[in-house]
């Protein structure tokens, strides 16, 4: 009965939208180079498949080559950083410093020093590495005492307390940042494309849209724009999985509500 | 009369935010007996039983051992179950062997012992948050008790839980006490609990720790329902709620004055 109402719900209001909008377009006819109606999106994605599923497999691989980069050096470097406060004070402003820039700002930048595929990737990374580090940093620090006491009771030395203690209980944040890190990186990865996309050497989704604009091909950005959503969206539904699967049974948050 | 244990010597101890929990405090643990330290909340209980883990060190003050090996081997049940939520029940209870370098299958037959001690053992598989409030209890006893421990300290442990649970788990201790013939260190701010379980009570005070009264209880009574509904019993009581109350400096203690 749940389940059934958590499904539908959202499916049936999501068609009536879309059944809305091709509504509007057929009784007002509005023209498909003004905006196209569903069906016609759906048409040029067929149409256009060969084209944008190539584009898709660009998009989707850099994002997660960054996510993995991303992942590995920020638990890497979350690591590194509990080890010692005073190495946390000494590389945390650079951390946050780049959290806080703008990444469209820094895309023209590292377009002038890197071939535009590797500045791509590099921005990806950028974006996804920060809610990984810091996510991953504070789970590694927040410790239940109690815990801890317990560790120092039975003299775990500082490696036990890591593999037994510390990365378990840093699971549930570290996940919760991967999950941001994951819609991130397909951000960062489609306004690097769209900045190298002047320069025209992307192959990307988010270069597909500005040369379909250039050719007033709405339809086609449209397309390519659905195709980005239902990969954020994949990417999303993947990591939510993953989370839930890790953290089944123990973790509040991996717990059925309701009842 | 039973040989010292341990025994701390005029310790004190200040925390680091100029708080003062104890000041000059003796006190001797002797083997085999069931030690309770009875006292209000802040009256430093807790503490002694953090320097006698070695969780903490005296500012001021020694505690020494007569056997210098039983300072490795303690178990010790927290205020509260302090049970890895990841692991279930029999990893749990693993942990403390695991962390000696035991591996799974060597430890499985003392972890199994310990989970039938405390009745566990068709839940060793379960996850922590499967288990109520007493069996959460009940698995961190059975922790404690993996490593066969000469010396079991008790911090609160069942200050949370319903008072049948309490009661029940009063008299599965003691049928534990009676197996083991370890030493226990029991904190408790409860007079029954104390009553029921000791083989001595040490009433705490505050400011800074100070041993108001000492009770000794008999080791040879039987620790059963009978001896709840007692005269001795309630005698006990009687006498350690004074005390507590003296100590407190409430106004319903001049009374008694």
């Amino acid at each position: 009965m749940t389940k059934l109402r958590d499904i539908a719900v959202p499916l049936v209001a999501f068609a009536a939208a879309l059944g809305a909008w091709e509504a509007i377009i057929a009784w007002k006819a509005i023209p498909p180079y003004i905006l196209p109606a569903p069906s016609a999106i759906f048409a040029k994605l067929v149409e256009d498949r060969d084209l944008l599923f190539s584009s898709l497999l660009v998009t989707l691989g850099v994002t997660l080559k960054a996510l993995v980069i991303a992942t590995i050096s920020g638990v890497a470097l979350a690591l590194l950083l509990a080890q010692s406060k005073w190495l946390e004070r000494a590389l945390l402003p650079f951390a946050i410093i780049l959290q806080v820039t703008p990444i469209i700002a820094i895309a023209p930048l590292l377009l002038v020093y890197m071939q535009p595929e590797n500045a791509v990737l590099v921005c990806a990374f950028l974006v996804a590495f920060f809610p990984i580090l810091s996510n991953t940093a504070l789970g590694l620090a927040s410790v239940d005492h109690a815990l801890r006491d317990l560790f120092d009771l039975y003299r775990a030395s500082a490696w036990q307390k890591l593999i037994y203690l510390r990365l378990p209980a840093a699971l549930p944040q570290f996940l919760a940042g991967l999950r941001i890190g994951g819609g991130l990186s397909l951000i960062g990865a489609i306004v690097a494309e769209l900045a190298a996309g002047a320069s025209g050497q992307g192959t990307g989704l988010a270069y597909r849209i500005v040369e379909a604009g250039f050719r007033l091909d709405i339809p086609r950005m449209f397309a390519a724009l659905a195709l980005i959503s239902l990969t954020g969206l994949a990417i999303y539904g993947a990591l939510a999985a993953l989370s839930h699967y890790l953290l089944r049974g123990w973790h509040e948050s991996a717990r059925e509500r309701g009842e | 009369m039973t040989d010292a244990l341990l025994s701390l010597h005029a310790v004190s101890k200040t925390f680091p935010n100029g708080v003062t929990a104890l000041s000059g405090l003796n006190l001797e643990v002797r083997a085999g007996e069931t030690l309770t330290l009875l006292g209000s909340s802040g009256c430093g209980k807790s503490t002694v039983l953090r320097l006698i883990a070695g969780l903490s060190t005296p500012t001021v003050g020694a505690i020494t051992w007569a056997d210098p090996r039983a300072r490795n081997n303690i178990g010790v049940v927290f205020q509260e179950p302090t049970l890895l939520p990841w692991a279930s029940v029999a990893d749990n209870v693993y942990l403390p062997l695991r962390l000696t370098g035991l591996t799974r299958d060597g430890a499985q037959a003392r972890v199994l012992e310990a989970l039938s001690r405390v009745g566990l053992m068709e839940f060793a598989t379960a996850l922590p948050r499967e288990l109520s409030g007493g069996m959460k209890m009940r698995c961190a006893i059975a922790r404690a008790l993996v490593t066969e421990p000469s010396l079991i300290l008790m911090d609160e442990p069942f200050a949370a839980l319903d008072e049948p649970t309490r009661f029940k788990l009063n008299d599965d201790l003691v049928a534990l006490k009676n197996d083991l013939r370890a030493t226990i260190v029991f904190v408790t701010h409860s007079v029954f609990e104390s009553a029921f379980l000791s083989t001595r009570i040490l009433v705490m005070s505050k400011p800074r720790g100070r041993i108001v009264d000492e009770i000794e209880i008999d080791p040879d009574v039987r620790r059963d329902a009978d001896f709840r509904t007692s005269q001795r019993f309630s005698d006990i009581c009687r006498r350690a709620s004074q005390a507590l109350r003296l100590a407190t400096g409430e106004p319903a203690a001049r009374e008694f004055a």
